[in-house]
């Protein structure tokens, strides 16, 4: 499947998009440096996951149709939060049931990805190199973890870098405490969860936290840069960006 | 009904930040909840035959609630055969109505109870206290609670936030003994001792049920103590109570149960008594109560038979879902104000109160999915809780404000010309607060995030804006 090429369109996201554009630009690096196309369709702007959460079915709805019609050429399409790309796949068929979109929604569900998924399972690449030395430990971020059923991708990717070393982060299946519009609408909570978080990161050493969403990864950044934290939380695709930052 | 009026009159977030406050809670909380996390996690491992006895234990609860009546009639039949009664009780005061004129017709004066949390859902001890009968919790964790005049926190573990130097100093005071030590064993002696003559004084025994068996008529109490025995043994009367869908067709239906509920809520094999009544003594029988009243309860359940939450309808009352849930180990079993606490706890609040009842608890999970993992029958509980959110949008129970904020959103995401320019204004807006591309602090709404945490400034360039360049690195 990797030996003929590849051609793959780039979800941002709205988060990814406005907050974190350089995980954007390590994942178009990353990928054209292992020969895929990447395209990047036009008038894209969030999967509707925070309206869908909330409650908001009918708002979500009008993003789901967008969506759909946006990426309908794309063979692949390749998105850097699990929460978004579980979003796509088990969402938006379900509200777009029952309409003309529905096939073309099933059709979008099965052709996304999200990245470490799509470097491992589409792509086939077992082995990946990184310009980061040191110490790394890994978060699972809920929906990749439980809503995709993935947890072996980012290691595997993690496990394959010269110079890297993965050490478990006690409680890596735990919430960070993110839950999109629930950081904001109970924030002590959310603050508590992410305390535990952030103690188990620091306990294990590593230089940075690696996740594969920008949910968590705002999160956690934030609560590591409020305690003047060393450590760093990062986005796996930064980790393999084969460029210097710009 | 089974709200907490003086409780409730505090918003659910004050009543999360001052559980967050108590040093004590939190150190129980963390203890108790990461030890029973440790436990099941245990108890699967050793059992790989458990997700396959999962799947079938959801699927019997599915096909019993479609044929929910049949199977009601069938118990009903079969515990009216083995000489029991059966009380059907559509509201909590209804079951209490039931419940006194037994205690009234039977001279009941004092009445000891197995842990139950159907009699917390329709306040049994206020009601019996009422009417002159006493109430004795006889489960340790219930005895704990009830001295304190608390509610339990916990489905299973009713005073898991209770510490072991905090039930010493309760045992001390309200027992009027001197010198308590923080002492588990010597703690549970205490009780033993203070518990037993009330087993031998009371006139009623009353239990939930963790099942009945429709075939049989069997009511099922699963217990550690030994005090469940006793309750169903000693007193002349025996009530139990019991919420419709609580019924399974068969014995071999049961032993599927059984396998996977020990595992689920304390990691054991089994619970050490498997109690199983079968109405009350016969002639020539040695033990046993004279009279077996069995009283179901339907409190909302029916309705969601065919309601959105028709999967809670599944629960054990295993209390899994409580032990995983981040926001349950931040806040306890209190701060959410009803009966039933935890994830399973909204969805069991929303089914008896109405979805008004969980306008903010509802959003009180991260929808993590811990909880749906945890479940021994699978419970897709984050989904029933956006449906609840959904319900409590539409029925415009949300605030206005909330709805208009996420109407503008949506808007605002269909129209993506004017999504482009919400960096720029962004960019314009956070000019005085962003310092290195980070934000330490923003007035108003944006203040609950940055409080406690940093927020990444709106990038200087978006990556929208940052597209067309990268297009022309391949080019070169």
């Amino acid at each position: 499947m990797a030996d003929r090429p590849v051609r793959a369109a780039l979800m941002i996201t709205c988060l990814g998009d406005m907050l974190f554009p350089e995980v954007g630009v390590s994942i178009v690096r990353l990928l054209r440096s292992l020969g895929v196309t990447v395209e990047f369709p036009a008038g894209q702007t969030c999967c509707g996951l925070p309206l869908f959460n909330s409650g908001y079915h009918d708002e979500a709805r009008g993003i789901a149709r967008r969506l759909v019609e946006i990426f309908k050429d794309a063979p692949y399409v390749v998105v850097p939060s699990g929460s978004c790309a579980w979003m796509v796949k088990h969402e938006v068929p379900g509200l777009l049931r029952e309409t003309p979109l529905a096939d073309e929604a099933r059709r979008l569900a099965d052709r996304t990805y999200e990245l470490s998924q799509f470097l491992v399972r589409v792509l086939g690449r077992t082995t990946f190199t990184s310009r980061v030395r040191g110490r790394v430990t890994y978060h699972d971020s809920c929906h990749l973890l439980r809503g995709l059923h993935e947890s072996t991708t980012p290691r595997e990717i993690l496990k394959s870098l010269d110079g890297v070393e993965l050490v478990e982060l006690p409680g890596h299946d735990e919430c960070c405490g993110f839950g999109g519009s629930f950081s904001v609408r109970l924030p002590e909570v959310s603050s508590a969860i992410l305390e535990k978080k952030l103690t188990n990161v620091e306990a294990t050493g590593a230089a940075c936290v690696v996740a594969c969403d920008a949910g968590c990864l705002m999160q956690m950044a934030g609560g590591l840069a409020r305690r003047k934290s060393s450590v760093r939380a990062v986005h796996l695709a930064e980790l393999l960006d084969p460029q210097p930052p710009s | 009904m089974s709200t907490h009026e003086g409780e409730l009159a505090t918003p659910f977030r004050d009543r999360a930040g001052r559980a967050l406050q108590d040093g004590f809670l939190q150190q129980a909380l963390t203890i108790a909840t990461t030890r029973f996390i440790d436990l099941r996690r245990e108890a699967f491992g050793e059992f790989p035959e458990g997700d396959a006895l999962r799947d079938r234990a959801r699927a019997i609860k599915e096909a019993t609630l479609q044929r929910l009546d049949h199977y009601l009639e069938r118990l009903v039949d079969n515990v009216e055969r083995l000489g029991g009664h059966v009380h059907f009780a559509t509201t909590p005061a209804d079951a209490r109505r039931i419940i006194l004129d037994i205690a009234k017709r039977t001279g009941t004066r004092m009445a000891v109870k197995s842990k139950s949390m159907a009699t917390e859902e329709i306040h049994l001890n206020e009601a019996l206290e009422a009417a002159g009968v006493t109430p004795v919790e006889t489960d340790l964790g219930e005895y704990i609670i009830q001295l304190a005049h608390e509610r339990p926190s916990h489905i299973i573990a009713p005073a898991i936030h209770k510490t072991k130097g905090q039930v010493a100093d309760l045992f001390a005071k309200e027992l009027n003994r001197p010198n308590v030590p923080a002492d588990p064993e010597a703690l549970t002696a205490i009780a033993r001792v203070e518990l037993r003559e009330k087993f031998l004084q009371a006139d009623m025994g009353i239990t939930g049920a963790n099942f009945a068996v429709a075939d049989t008529g069997t009511v099922v109490l699963v217990t550690n103590e030994g005090n469940g025995r006793m309750v169903t043994t000693l007193p002349r009367v025996h009530v139990a109570v019991m919420g419709v869908e609580k019924v399974v067709p068969s014995m071999t239906d049961l032993a599927v149960f059984l396998a996977i509920l020990a595992k689920s809520a304390t990691g054991q094999k089994l619970s050490v008594y498997t109690t199983l009544v079968r109405g009350p003594r016969k002639a020539g029988e040695l033990e046993g109560p004279d009279e077996f009243h069995l009283v179901l309860l339907d409190d909302g359940r029916i309705d969601q038979i065919g309601g959105t939450l028709r999967e809670a309808l599944y629960c054990l009352r295993c209390g899994a879902c409580l032990n995983v849930c981040p926001v349950y180990r931040s806040i306890g079993g209190h701060a959410y104000g009803h009966t039933y606490p935890g994830p399973i706890g909204i969805l069991l609040t929303a089914m008896l109160n109405g979805s008004g009842s969980v306008r903010d608890l509802a959003h009180a999970s991260s929808l993590c999915g811990a909880c749906a993992d945890a479940c021994p029958v699978r419970i897709d509980i984050p989904r029933m809780l956006i449906e609840l959110r959904k319900e409590v949008d539409e029925k415009k129970i949300a605030p206005a404000g909330e709805r208009l904020v996420f109407a503008l959103f949506a808007w605002l995401l269909r129209h993506p010309r004017l999504f482009r320019l919400a960096a720029p204004l962004a960019r314009l807006g956070q000019r005085p607060f962003a310092r290195g591309g980070r934000i330490q602090r923003l007035p108003l709404f944006f203040g609950e995030w940055t409080r406690t945490r940093d927020l990444p400034a709106v990038a200087p360039r978006t990556f929208s804006e940052r597209w067309a360049e990268l297009e022309r690195e391949v080019r070169r």
